[in-house]
């Protein structure tokens, strides 16, 4: 098992497991189309913990992730998200996810704030009308990753850290209790880095749980509590 | 013109057609579907000679067809298998070459006629049609007005909107109903092999000028409707067939709208040579206010 899970210089130890684990793997294998990609995953995720998912290209990061977010399939072993098995789990609106995609850019333009309004609809549901509430959440989410002022520019128009910056936003609008991002600082410039740090140490500071894929920890590295590293086989024995 | 009553049905079809084909159109081409208005119409084609040779109503029988293939399509796309392009050019294909046999075959007193199905025949319009009409653009507008948040992003991000817990499949199911529903809407308007025409085009004429995926629609239903009834209006005074000459305004008013978008960027660089286009200063400015905010 190509595993290792070490707490980052500046760890806090989680949060004892009051309310449950947010996270639980067991013996979770996960791939496409029947075929594995990356197994033997054990891992578990208190409330409260930055966990940064470390590991070198095609390593099977991005399958972990879609695997628990349900678009990859998981094909053995056991995966809970708040205690409820994958497949009946139903509380997507306490999942907020970041895809790994440089850009959003679509054939009809969209304003910032009509990308970080779809965040919210998971929690509006597809037939109701926006309330004063709703509009609050967005604004706190462009405000979160420094974007308040951009809502009416086209997201065409941004630079593809502050797209990124726009698609955390997306995943924020819907009060997650759970964050997934996947590799957000790829191809990112050291300002919208920094910029992305402090947006989730601001989250981690909320009591928000973090889990977050990269290739490298770097910018991260302050705001992170954990990290494991995925090799062809995954897991996390010791927490 | 008016006082024509052919020419009254006409034209309030004509605008039924313009109103709610722009609304579907501009998923279409959210999700990079344009031509799919295309392939449904070629689907149409095998109801509607289905409902001759049977004498069942044609509109009936080229829903049921472009339901059933708008259906089988979504299917096959959101299992992303290989071989779906060309599944899709067999009952693409399948169903234009289907039509035209069986109306050949049809029981002798059919009238074997295609082309107003084909090319269109607004003019030939009934007050009977024209409730049909009404009552499918208002199923089609509910769906695409009501659910819009929901079928935008579904349209600009799949992946996310499944994650999120949206019934990304059953929204691709009833945006494909509702794509059918306008394929059948608009066959007599406008014609099967042009119908496409009026879903894409204006929401091509609002990508050049909005700003928003809010104003794109609101474009493409003003564009829609606009070319509906001028090219209703030419068509009756240059005698010219209405569905093409709808297509041929729509097209007008795309070359009409991408000239102004040109000469606006071109004055706009003129007045103020020293900015131009967004520079790296403009777009990375703010990183620094938002990491004050947060700090």
């Amino acid at each position: 098992m190509l595993l290792t899970s070490r707490p980052a210089a500046r760890s806090t130890a989680p949060p004892a497991a009051r309310a449950g684990a947010v996270l639980e793997l067991r013996g979770a294998a996960f791939g496409y189309r029947r075929r594995p990609v990356l197994s033997g995953v054990d891992l578990t995720v208190q409330p409260g913990e930055v966990l940064a998912v470390r590991g070198p290209n095609g390593a099977g990061k991005s399958t972990l992730v879609r695997g628990l977010l349900g678009s990859s399939e998981v094909l053995a072993g056991e995966v809970r998200l708040f205690g409820e098995p994958r497949a009946r789990f139903r509380d997507w609106q306490r999942v907020g996810y970041v895809p790994q995609r440089s850009t959003v850019v679509g054939s009809v333009p969209v304003t910032v704030r009509e990308l970080v309004s779809s965040g919210r609809l998971s929690r509006v549901g597809p037939w109701r009308r926006f309330g004063e509430a709703d509009h609050c959440a967005v604004d706190c989410a462009l405000e979160g990753v420094g974007l308040a002022g951009f809502d009416r520019r086209p997201v065409a128009e941004l630079s593809g850290g502050q797209q990124r910056r726009a698609l955390v936003a997306r995943a924020l609008a819907g009060d997650p209790e759970l964050l997934v991002l996947d590799e957000p600082t790829a191809g990112v410039d050291a300002g919208n880095q920094r910029v992305l740090a402090a947006t989730l140490a601001g989250l981690a500071a909320t009591g928000t749980t973090v889990v977050v894929v990269v290739h490298e920890v770097g910018p991260l590295a302050p705001v992170v509590t954990r990290t494991v590293a995925v090799g062809r086989t995954a897991g996390d024995e010791g927490c | 013109m008016l006082s024509y009553g052919f020419m009254q049905l006409a034209l309030a079809a004509a605008v039924l057609v313009g109103l709610t084909a722009p609304t579907v159109g501009i998923y279409l081409v959210q999700r990079r579907l344009s031509l799919v208005g295309d392939g449904l119409g070629h689907v149409a084609l095998l109801g509607v000679a289905v409902g001759l040779a049977t004498r069942t109503a044609p509109v009936l029988t080229a829903l049921l067809a472009t339901v059933a293939g708008a259906l089988v399509l979504e299917l096959l796309r959101s299992r992303r298998s290989a071989g779906t392009d060309v599944a899709l050019a067999i009952m693409f294909y399948g169903g234009i070459a289907g039509g035209v046999v069986v109306v050949a075959r049809a029981p002798a007193g059919t009238p074997a006629n295609l082309d107003s199905y084909l090319f269109g025949a607004l003019t030939t319009t009934t007050r009977a049609d024209l409730v049909v009409f009404a009552v499918m653009a208002l199923v089609v507008l509910g769906v695409t007005l009501g659910l819009s948040r929901s079928l935008f992003t579904v349209a600009l991000d799949e992946e996310y909107a499944a994650a999120s817990g949206l019934p990304v499949l059953r929204l691709n199911l009833l945006l494909a109903v509702v794509t059918a529903g306008t394929v059948t809407l608009s066959m007599r308007v406008l014609g099967l092999l042009l119908i496409s025409g009026l879903m894409v085009l204006p929401a091509g004429c609002a990508q050049l000028v909005a700003r928003s995926a809010r104003a794109s629609l609101a474009i493409a239903v003003l564009v829609g409707v606009t070319v509906a009834i001028t090219g209703t209006v030419v068509s009756f005074y240059a005698d010219t067939p209405s569905g093409a000459t709808i297509v041929l305004v729509t097209i007008a008013a795309f070359a009409l709208l991408a000239g102004a978008r040109s000469l606006v960027r071109a004055s706009r660089r003129w007045r103020e040579p020293a900015r131009g286009a967004p520079t790296a200063q403009d777009v990375d400015g703010p990183v620094r206010l938002g990491t004050s905010a947060l700090g």
